[in-house]
């Protein structure tokens, strides 16, 4: 698998553009530099360098002393110079690996290079007056590959890889990672073999897709046309198909009349890069800890179920382990960030949720309550005691107010109250129900209690 | 070695050079003069000689990752041939046949 | 009072303006009358910038006016059509550039300004400085001021010329196989090439990016090595550019080249072709350099036949891949009604560059191309290897080189156009310098027939300090000083 990452830096990488925010004006962040304007020059980006040194270093790759950037060259109208900077045979990075789920997937390299600019294509079929639009906002922002080993085996596979790579990638800071955006680009080689054969057939080449959910069904797709393609006496052809997120389906995307040749040399406008093993030294010990390392811690005290939502995003990965660190109930904490947090996204700084955690656990508030104090309390930044005691979220426990509520329960609803009584216990569930609708903040613990005496 | 008229129009074609009546001839021919002085480069035993792509020993500089004000959409499109609504303009990009 | 203003060197037109003897816009004026005396025969301009040197010549006034003038405050100088300048129409001699005006200005030139300098306009040279005689040109041939009907030499012909002719006082050239050099020496002017990465090639249009490098044309060494130092130095938009110490300007009492060791080349020195005239003329350099206290010893620069082919490779190469970018979709000449995006880019292109450039995209691109890559690329970087461990070598056993810089003088026009080896043939002296990224530089050192002979200095890679030392020695001690070509 090929992964084009936009490592998180503010300009461009060989030019001091500001990186264009989705959808800028056409050609509104550009520079002579950028544009490939004669007699300009390239100078590396500093941040780009360190995202991808940091990002291989995550990868458990080497990263050799010496390396350098070559052009690529082809003429296409995105690509403004006639060749793309790029790093050839000596990339900033090599033999890497990483762990996704049991399957360890080799990394080939990690490289850094630059990206092209924007075609937009309009005309008219009929009359054959086709032209194309270039917008260069794009081209000049860094990319870092990622090529992958062959060694992903199916289309969970390979969705498991993707995610686990932005999981990474955003925990070390490398990479906002948001497919969305156009920040990641994952483009899977595909081959099928013989069951019972080591050997891989020809493989074809998937673009175009936006998603996680896409990778994974272009894959399935893919998988199933060149099955189909050989069972019917075919044969699969090397190229590079797109995928049709409308359609929900690949096509041959470019027919290989005439084969590029990149020419590729070393670039003479940029001086090799001697990576200092200091600065690399320094990178590795502030390099934040990895996913990986710390799913398995988590999975000492939390179901898999629980780790695999916490574990795979790093804001919730701390906010669970600080609100932990100041005394919130392990199990309970994760569970409210996996149904609470995680779905909306409403982070609290750790000591709140911790606070919170302990009201709840305590029997102060009911779960209803604590929902609305953690919203208001994310919403203003205020503690969630400060709200309770404010709005009187308070938890009621006391005997004598609740036997009048559960009194008044057993009146209301006599079937429920018959059913019990001949032995239908699932009938204390309409009960509870209807106490918790008269008296939100009624100790639920106690009152069903209370309910049981009553009814005995 | 001397270039055949195969081998021109396949240079032409991936320096994206049109080629005129009477060119392929003439680089046929032009080029494969030079090509054999150039020759001359297979009598030297380079066994055990590393390449040299730069030539001065310059210490690898890197830019610190601050923004430079770049151009304007108008300056940018300033010098352009053909230009629509903020894009440059090119003709059709033959994707599929 | 001074009877020709365009006779001046930078120090005595300094002391002038100083003492208000001149004004900058009178020195300016004198250069554009004799301009229009001259270069409707010499031909050396393509394009004049009246805007600027108004403003610039204004501008030095001021600031002489009020004592503070810059180093070259209100000097006259031409810039060859490869340095990009804000507004000013560039075009590297090539039709394909054609109403290009680029919105930055080349770090080296906007120094010269910063330093007070005053354009005059922009001087012809070969097509993308691909040529040794200017007859490249994508607009017009420039001539040689001692002799119209003879090339100026090139690529940077025309920087050379105007010097020569005193259309301008110095002159800006960029130097890939021999380009400011052997100009120099066919015009009578002095011109240096500095180390791979003293100037900052920001706003050059690179012909072979690892090859080319900006320097001064002027007509004493001091000249030019002012201006030299002025554009010097790291600059944050080249990364190949470097701040290494080693320009240190020679003030007036020093320089002399005694007890120092100059290395004669055997390669060199019997250069296949060499004219009698110009081996007669290093002779009685030689001879002068040794009687001012210098030991000539002989050196080897032994892979010297090399030397042509691994430069024919490798700066086709790198050009090849530096004109991709020419392909008529953000400036220059377009094909735009062509059917198809190929087809634009092959005519626009087929259009655009000359033969010259044509040719050695073809053989660049070819060097690169699958299949060829080390037989040809690869081959030629070793030889590079190996040619720039000839010139360690040589410089263990001595502190400079001196050689011809051209093996002949100043020949007529279209006398080798048809035969593009025998073109290349002129740069077998100085292309050596640029594969090892030496400085050098060519001083005047007599006539051949009447036509001027170059001595060409070269030193190791940041030892520029030792090749002025040298080239300024030589001048002193031989009293040839460049002179302004009188012309017709
Ligand atoms: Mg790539
Ligand atoms: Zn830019």
């Amino acid at each position: 698998m090929e992964v084009h990452v936009q490592p998180k830096t503010r300009t461009k990488m060989f030019c001091g553009c500001a990186v264009a925010p989705l959808n800028a004006p056409p050609n509104t962040y550009v520079c002579e530099i950028c544009l490939g304007l004669p007699g300009t020059l390239p100078v590396a980006n500093k941040a780009a360098v360190e995202a991808c040194l940091k990002t291989a270093l995550a990868l458990n790759c080497e990263i050799p002393r010496h390396t350098k950037f070559d052009r690529k060259n082809y003429m296409y109208p995105d690509l403004p110079k006639g060749y793309q900077i790029s790093q050839y045979d000596l990339p900033m990075s090599v033999s890497g690996h990483v762990e996704v789920a049991t399957r360890k997937v080799r990394i080939r390299r990690v490289h850094l290079e630059e990206d092209t600019g924007k075609l937009v294509h309009a005309g008219d079929k009929l009359h054959k007056a086709w032209e194309s639009y270039v917008d260069l906002n794009r081209a000049g922002v860094p990319l870092m590959e990622i090529v992958s080993e062959p060694d992903l085996r199916s289309a969970d596979e390979a969705r498991d890889y993707a995610t686990e790579l932005r999981t990474l990638l955003r925990a070390i800071g490398a990479s906002e990672a948001e497919m969305e955006k156009g920040q990641m680009r994952v483009e899977p080689n595909i081959s099928i073999r013989r069951a019972a054969s080591d050997e891989l057939g020809v493989k074809t080449e998937l673009k175009n897709i936006n998603s996680f959910r896409a990778l994974h069904r272009a894959i399935l797709f893919e998988v199933e046309r060149q099955t189909q393609v050989l069972e019917s006496g075919g044969r699969v052809v090397q190229e590079t198909r797109g995928w049709s997120e409308a359609e929900q389906r690949t096509f041959s995307q470019r027919s290989k009349e005439f084969a590029e040749d990149y020419r590729y040399f070393p670039e003479p406008d940029l001086p090799p890069l001697e990576v200092e093993r200091t600065w690399i030294d320094e990178l590795r010990r502030n390099l934040p800890e990895l996913p990986s390392v710390r799913r398995a811690r988590l999975l000492d005290h939390l179901p898999a179920a629980q780790v695999a939502v916490i574990g795979a995003d790093r804001e919730l990965a701390d906010l669970y382990e600080n609100a932990v660190a100041r005394g919130a109930p392990a199990l309970p904490t994760a569970n409210w960030i996996v149904n609470e947090v995680a779905p909306t996204g409403k982070l609290s700084p750790p000591e709140n949720l911790a606070e919170l955690m302990k009201l709840l656990h305590d029997g102060a508030i009911t779960r209803d309550s604590a929902r609305e104090v953690y919203v208001e309390s994310v919403e203003t930044g205020r503690t969630p005691a400060e709200i309770v005691a404010e709005h009187g979220y308070a938890q009621v426990s006391d005997e004598s107010e609740l036997r009048v509520l559960a009194e008044a329960v057993i009146d209301a609803n006599p079937k429920a109250a018959a059913d019990y009584r001949n032995g239908k216990k699932q009938a204390m569930q309409a009960l509870m129900a209807d106490l918790r609708k008269r008296a939100p903040h009624a100790n639920p613990k106690v009152a069903n209690e209370l309910l049981l005496k009553l009814l005995a | 070695m001397p270039l055949s008229r195969d081998e021109v129009r396949h240079v032409a074609m991936l320096a994206r050079l049109g080629l005129e009546p009477g060119d392929e001839d003439f680089y046929a021919e032009q080029l494969s003069g030079i090509l054999e002085h150039i020759d001359r480069l297979q009598q030297v035993d380079t066994e055990e000689i590393p390449p040299t792509a730069q030539v001065v020993e310059i210490a690898s500089r890197l830019r610190e990752d601050e923004p430079r004000p770049g151009l304007t959409q108008e300056e940018a499109l300033a010098n352009a041939p053909a230009k629509v609504d903020g894009f440059f303009r090119v003709p059709a990009i033959q994707e599929e046949a | 009072m001074i009877d020709d203003l365009t006779e001046l060197t930078i120090k005595d037109a300094a002391r002038l303006l100083r003492l208000g003897s001149i004004s900058s816009a009178e020195l300016v004026t004198a250069h554009v009358e004799r301009i229009e005396r001259l270069d409707p025969h010499v031909k050396a301009y393509l394009r004049f910038t009246p805007e600027l040197w108004e403003s610039q010549a204004d501008e030095a006034d001021r600031k002489i006016g009020q004592g503070e003038a810059p180093p070259l405050a209100g000097i006259p100088m031409a810039v060859k059509d490869v340095l990009c300048v804000r507004g000013v129409e560039t075009t590297a001699g090539s039709q394909i550039l054609r109403g290009f005006k680029p919105p930055y200005t080349a770090t080296a030139v906007a120094r010269l300004f910063e330093a007070g300098a005053v354009m005059l306009g922009v001087t012809n040279c070969d097509e993308f400085a691909m040529g040794s005689s200017t007859e490249n040109s994508g607009y017009f041939p420039t001539r040689n001021p001692w002799d119209l009907d003879r090339v100026p030499g090139g690529s940077s012909g025309g920087s050379a010329a105007a010097v020569a002719a005193g259309e301008a006082m110095i002159a800006l050239g960029s130097d890939t196989g021999g380009s400011i050099r052997q100009p120099a020496a066919l015009c009578g002017v002095v011109g240096m090439k500095p180390t791979y990465g003293r100037v900052s090639r920001y706003g050059l249009i690179a012909f072979a990016s690892s090859l080319d490098q900006i320097g001064p044309f002027a007509r004493t060494v001091d000249d030019a090595a002012i201006t030299l130092s002025l554009m010097a130095g790291f600059d944050p938009l080249d990364a190949t550019s470097s701040d290494r110490p080693g320009l240190e300007v020679l003030n007036s009492s020093g320089g002399t080249v005694k007890g120092m060791r100059l290395g004669v080349p055997r390669e060199y020195y019997d250069v296949k072709g060499i004219e009698p005239g110009v081996k007669a003329a290093l002779d009685a350099a030689l001879f002068i350099l040794r009687n001012a206290g210098a030991e000539i010893v002989d050196v080897s620069l032994p892979h010297t036949d090399y030397g042509l082919a691994a430069y024919y490779i490798i700066a086709p190469a790198e050009c090849s891949s530096n004109l991709a970018r020419f392909d008529g979709v953000r400036y220059g000449l377009a094909e735009v009604d062509a059917p198809n995006i190929t087809d634009e880019y092959m005519q626009t292109r087929r259009k655009g560059f000359g033969t010259e450039v044509r040719r050695r995209v073809m053989l660049g691109t070819y060097a690169l191309s699958s299949g060829y890559y080390d037989a040809y690329y690869l081959k030629a970087q070793k030889v590079r290897t190996l040619i720039k461990r000839d010139f360690d070598e040589a410089f263990k056993k001595c502190d400079a080189i001196v050689s011809a810089t051209s093996p002949t003088v100043a020949f007529p026009i279209g006398s080798k156009t048809q035969d593009p080896l025998s073109m290349y043939l002129c740069d077998v002296l100085t292309l050596g310098g640029n594969l090892a990224g030496l400085p050098g530089i060519s001083v005047p050192c007599g006539t051949s027939d009447g036509l001027p002979v170059g001595l060409q200095v070269l030193g190791p890679q940041w030892g520029e300090s030792v090749v002025l030392r040298v080239a300024r020695s030589y001048e002193e001690a031989s009293e040839i000083r460049a002179e302004v070509a009188s012309v017709v």
